[in-house]
């Protein structure tokens, strides 16, 4: 019988440095390391000239001026050609008038992809599945998303997961569910029963609405 | 290539980096901003500029070799 070896990579995790790569772009050759300084959103998609996939990249190129404003770049991938990608946006380009501004990874060696593990085998066996990677400025790996075949992302959520995690880094505090830009945001609990009771105490005089020691809230001046 | 063409003439980003440097030498935020261009292109773009002869880096900052020169006063204003 055949023996079939399957390689285990140890996939990138939250908190950890991003895979570094250099890959083949719409807009010339690109390191990981270019992106230094910035924010990166690196997002995979199954195939060019496919219908999720042009709702999806129509959708990118639309947030892609308020990510801008973020300090954000956007860099799409799957394993296809870069002559199939410039086919492809300037078919969205001409059909829908919405022009394509980042660039797209051709990973036809599937390197990147592998590195970075978009490619699910249960999903498909060729094609990258819908991973969302957000890359802090420093290169750190901050929030995975995926979704599988079938289903287009949100981009509002994409945005919202953006202004969470920098309101996070300039405030130190965490964000509630369904927290949206002005909300209210959440003031890290003590850890020791001290700092419980001492919370307790003087949360009213900084302003903090409790619930209890371990969930006080208050507005960002 | 994203700044020089198969045919050698510099693409319209290689030229918008030509022209940055061809002002003034500097590091790759400034030829960015001088430029108009994302600073992920224009690291990238440095990167080929300088593995054509084109410019030289010398620590962070970036200037045009004699070559590139020549290249830069070829360029439509």
């Amino acid at each position: 019988m055949e023996e079939v070896k399957e390689e285990v990579m140890s996939l990138p995790r939250l908190g950890q440095a991003a895979p570094p790569f250099e890959a083949v772009t719409t807009q010339g050759p690109l390191k990981l390391d270019d992106y230094k300084g910035s924010w990166l959103i690196l997002f995979s998609h199954p195939a060019d000239f496919t219908p999720v996939c042009t709702t999806e990249f129509i959708a990118f190129a639309k947030i892609y001026p308020e990510l801008q404003k973020r300090g954000v770049e956007l860099l799409g991938l799957s394993v296809d050609s870069v002559s199939s990608h410039i086919a492809w946006a300037r078919n969205v380009e001409e059909k829908t008038k919405v022009k394509i501004p980042f660039p797209i990874i051709a990973d036809l060696n599937k390197e990147v992809s592998t590195a970075y593990g978009m490619i699910h085998p249960g999903q498909s066996k060729t094609e990258t599945v819908r991973c969302v990677f957000i890359i802090d400025d420093k290169q750190v790996i901050r929030t995975i998303l995926y979704y599988p075949l079938t289903t287009g992302r949100n981009m509002d959520e994409i945005v919202r997961i953006i202004d969470a995690l920098q309101t996070t880094d300039a405030n130190g505090v965490a964000t509630p569910a369904n927290w949206r830009p002005g909300d209210k945001v959440v003031v890290p609990p003590p850890n020791t029963q001290e700092g419980a009771e001492e919370r307790l105490k003087e949360g009213l005089k900084e302003g903090y609405e409790c619930v209890d020691w371990y969930l006080c809230q208050k507005k960002l001046k | 290539m994203a700044c020089i063409s198969p045919d050698g003439k510099p693409t319209l980003s290689g030229a918008k980096m030509l022209r940055a440097l061809k002002a003034k030498a500097g590091s790759a935020e400034e030829v960015a901003q001088k430029a108009g261009l994302p600073l992920f292109r224009v690291r990238s773009g440095l990167r080929e500029l300088d593995q054509a002869g084109l410019v030289s880096q010398k620590s962070e900052k970036y200037e045009l070799s004699a070559k590139g020169s020549e290249l830069a006063d070829s360029l439509p204003a």
